[in-house]
């Protein structure tokens, strides 16, 4: 039977694995509209334009979204995991409080002029909420990684009566393990969004819908993951240098290593078993893990063996994760790099075969983000702050069956509200498309008027 | 004790911030089913479309600061208030995404403008109960030191429940009389007219029925030998609503906003000074569940600065989209 702890951890994985998924697509939706607008700003070509308004509608769903399941989050760390909260709340607390001052503050000042400003204010300023709700949801992910990076990579604190002091709020804010993880996460975000993006624009090409506007917004996607998915898998391969030093057991569970040795293979394919303590089964290439985790052939690996059975994590979740992760990025960089190629050739907008599959990438990068975040959480199991506190005394002393009700609660209310009604609506703004911004000037004074002064004043 | 109280004035001032701002935003949801027609509605929620997501900032905020600052106290009280927090979350999802949908849907409206009443009353029940159990005090089982179970509901909680839906839906029409004209105005000084009679009742009731050892308490209020601030307390009271009432008698469209405003902080400071030195009712005082001082300053610091610069943007944003609102917006 579960326990409070269990359904804890269910409930805190179910609600923010789904919650990322809305603030990677903001970040990266925000980013790729503060081009456009800049673009548009200076060359007045309307196609610009038009992706601004639809792209914006599309953000305005997902910010929503974004909103409204973040707040779960933070109220969870009090209502399951007060153990976690009492010992960590003034290490943890004062980075949530900035993310709130400096990032969320300003998203929420300036989304309404840039949603519903456009007949209210000048293009300018226009642009300025734009480019301060961009900054803004970039921040938050400042803090959120490095509220993050503290759990994986305690720094700048020390234990007075049970409790964690800080001692150096510099080391903690600018923890080296944060800002690698922070640049990965960002593109994570932007290459997620540019595969929606592709999608959508490939499934306008194949529908004969919106041919300029879709042709604008496929290219510019495409030459977006050329830039930055080999920067994607460099900064990846710098975080797996540092989860090596800070966290080797993490390591060893995503290479699936039991024993240590110099020279690891990397692994495959295996069926890594918790119980025995060992593979089942493994096909590798030798060498290759040290490779990768050193940059040194016979590297040495810390084995999974080296610390007791009770304190490993559940290593397949860990090692399927990781592979699903990397084979994603290996896949969209095959996938652009052909693309691009198709596209100088004047071939991509012809190719039924290609678009049909630039529309199926779209879940890739969120997948990829999942499987990211797998890796880097339960990796650090059975620690919630790695060495330091264990999951299963970060959990508040509360009855399983509130638990058990605010779970189903969320499955439902989750599975009905995001799962249903965010694609159904995603789907109808999609149908439409980009079509009522064909011929419209935003600004009423570009026509010589005054600014609509009807809600003003 | 300087930097530990400054927090706790900051959090207060936070909490109330969010009380006036989302309470409004909560009244126009709750007003609702007394507005039929779709276009009324339109308008309703386009007087606080641009402005909600700020306000539930607030909450957002006070959560944060909470549980940097008294980390003690926010690890104590949410397991205590554990399904009150879950519902007040679910209202708040239902709520937000109901102003999401709302602009994209046309059959599915009525699922939306559902949402949107629902989820408001969700969060404003929630929030009366944890006032009220907050009001009522916590028990703690002498033996494990274990707060008591389910005691974050109650019937006093119920009633404060009540009593709140009443003060919100207040607000938000009043609100609403500063935001609208003609004939729809006009429809809501005429619920304004009849919900200040409720809350008037509501908060006698809330004086008679405050436990015995709260300040709250009735019998505390005509106490006069307590202090003459009560007695203070209690006229300017008394001259707000009456103030309240002339104002829409006479139609003068922003003062029933301004003096509802004013009943709000003076309940408020009324209900926060009753427990204090207690953050934790009878069991944990600020002092105790503070964090250490080195967290306090790092985040006095942040909040020094960038405090007043949001209020100045928000107050800017605001101002954007203040004056009257004729018909709806989208994007």
């Amino acid at each position: 039977m579960f326990n409070a702890l269990d359904l804890s951890r269910i409930q805190f994985a179910f609600t923010v694995s789904f919650h990322i998924l809305f603030p990677a697509f903001s970040i990266g939706l925000a980013m790729f509209l503060s081009v456009m607008e800049g673009l548009w700003l200076k060359t007045r070509n309307p196609i610009y334009y038009q992706v601004i308004r639809f792209w914006t509608k599309v953000f305005a769903l997902t910010f929503g979204m974004g909103v409204v399941s973040g707040i779960v989050m933070e109220f969870q760390l009090g209502t399951n995991w007060a153990g976690f909260t009492k010992q960590i709340g003034s290490v943890l607390g004062p980075l949530f409080v900035y993310e709130v001052l400096s990032a969320f503050f300003i998203e929420a000042g300036f989304i309404g002029i840039m949603l519903f400003g456009w007949n209210k204010v000048g293009p300018k300023l226009h642009y300025l909420a734009t480019l301060l709700v961009t900054i803004g949801t970039t921040i938050s992910a400042y803090w959120i990684m490095s509220a993050n990076s503290w759990m994986q990579h305690p720094v700048g604190y020390e234990i007075v009566d049970g409790k964690f002091i800080t001692t150096d709020w510099m080391a903690v804010v600018f923890n080296p393990y944060t800002l690698p993880r922070f640049i990965h996460m960002l593109l994570a975000a932007y290459l997620a969004t540019s595969f929606v993006i592709i999608s959508i624009s490939a499934y306008y090409l194949l529908n004969d819908k919106f041919v300029e506007f879709a042709r604008k917004c496929l290219s510019s996607a495409i030459i977006v993951v050329m830039i930055l998915i080999p920067i994607q898998i460099y900064i990846g391969d710098e975080s797996g240098l540092h989860v090596h030093e800070a966290q080797p057991i993490k390591t060893a569970a995503i290479e699936g290593i039991w024993d240590t040795q110099k020279g690891a293979p990397l692994l495959l394919l295996a069926w890594p078993s918790n119980e025995e303590q060992r593979n089942l089964f493994e096909i590798g290439i030798p060498y290759g893990a040290a490779l990768i985790n050193t940059h040194k052939l016979d590297g040495e690996l810390q084995g999974l063996k080296s610390v007791e059975p009770q304190d490993q994590p559940e290593v397949w979740v860990v090692f399927y994760a990781f592979r699903i992760m990397v084979g994603i990025g290996l896949l969209m960089l095959l996938y652009v790099i052909v693309a691009l190629w198709m596209l100088l050739k004047n071939k991509l907008y012809e190719s039924r075969t290609m678009l049909i599959i630039s529309k199926y990438m779209a879940p890739t990068g969120f997948m990829a983000i999942i499987t990211g975040w797998f890796t880097a959480e339960i990796g650090r199991q059975p620690w919630a702050v790695y060495g330091l506190i264990r999951t299963r005394d970060a959990v508040a002393n509360v009855s399983m069956h509130d638990v058990l009700i605010s779970l189903l609660l969320m499955i439902i209310v989750y599975g009905i509200i995001f799962g249903v009604f965010y694609f159904y609506f995603l789907d109808k703004t999609i149908k439409k498309g980009p079509a009522d911004f064909d011929s419209v000037e935003p600004f009423y004074f570009l026509r010589g008027a005054q600014p609509d002064q009807e809600g003003g004043k | 004790m300087e930097l530990a109280l400054t927090w706790l004035l900051i959090i207060a001032f936070i909490i109330i911030m969010y009380i006036l701002l989302d309470g409004f935003t909560l009244g126009v949801g709750l007003l609702f089913p007394f507005v039929k027609h779709d276009s009324d509605r339109d308008i309703m929620v386009t007087t606080v479309l641009p402005v909600w997501d700020g306000n539930e900032t607030w909450l957002v905020f006070a959560g944060a600061a909470l549980y940097g600052a008294f980390p003690l106290a926010f690890s104590t009280l949410f397991p205590i208030w554990y399904l009150p927090v879950m519902l007040l979350i679910f209202g708040l999802l239902l709520r937000g995404i109901a102003f999401e949908f709302r602009l994209k849907a046309y059959q599915t409206r009525y699922i939306w403008d559902w949402c949107l009443f629902g989820g408001s009353l969700m969060a404003v029940i929630a929030q009366g109960l944890i006032i009220g159990s907050f009001v009522n005090g916590f028990q703690f089982d002498p033996q494990t030191s274990e707060p008591v179970a389910n005691q974050w509901i109650s019937w006093f909680g119920i009633f404060c429940s009540m009593a709140l839906v009443v003060a919100y839906a207040l607000l938000g029409s009043a609100r609403l009389i500063k935001k609208t004209s003609g004939i729809l105005q006009e429809k809501f000084y005429t619920i304004s007219a009849k919900l200040q009679w409720l809350l008037m009742l509501a908060v006698l009731f809330v004086g008679i029925y405050s436990p015995k050892e709260s300040k709250l308490q009735m019998s505390y209020w005509f106490d006069l030998q307590h202090s003459p601030w009560v007695f203070l307390f209690l006229v300017v009271m008394v001259s707000l609503f009456i103030v309240h009432a002339i104002a829409l008698k006479r139609r003068i469209e922003n003062l029933p906003f301004l003096s509802l405003v004013l009943i709000f902080i003076l309940a408020y400071l009324a209900l926060v000074t009753s427990g204090l030195p207690y953050i934790v009712p009878n069991q944990i005082t600020f002092m105790q569940a503070k964090a250490d001082d080195g967290a306090l300053l790092f985040m006095l610091v942040g909040a020094a600065i960038l405090i007043p610069i949001l209020l100045f943007y928000t107050a800017y944003a605001y101002k954007i989209f203040g004056g009257k609102t004729s018909e709806k917006i989208g994007y």
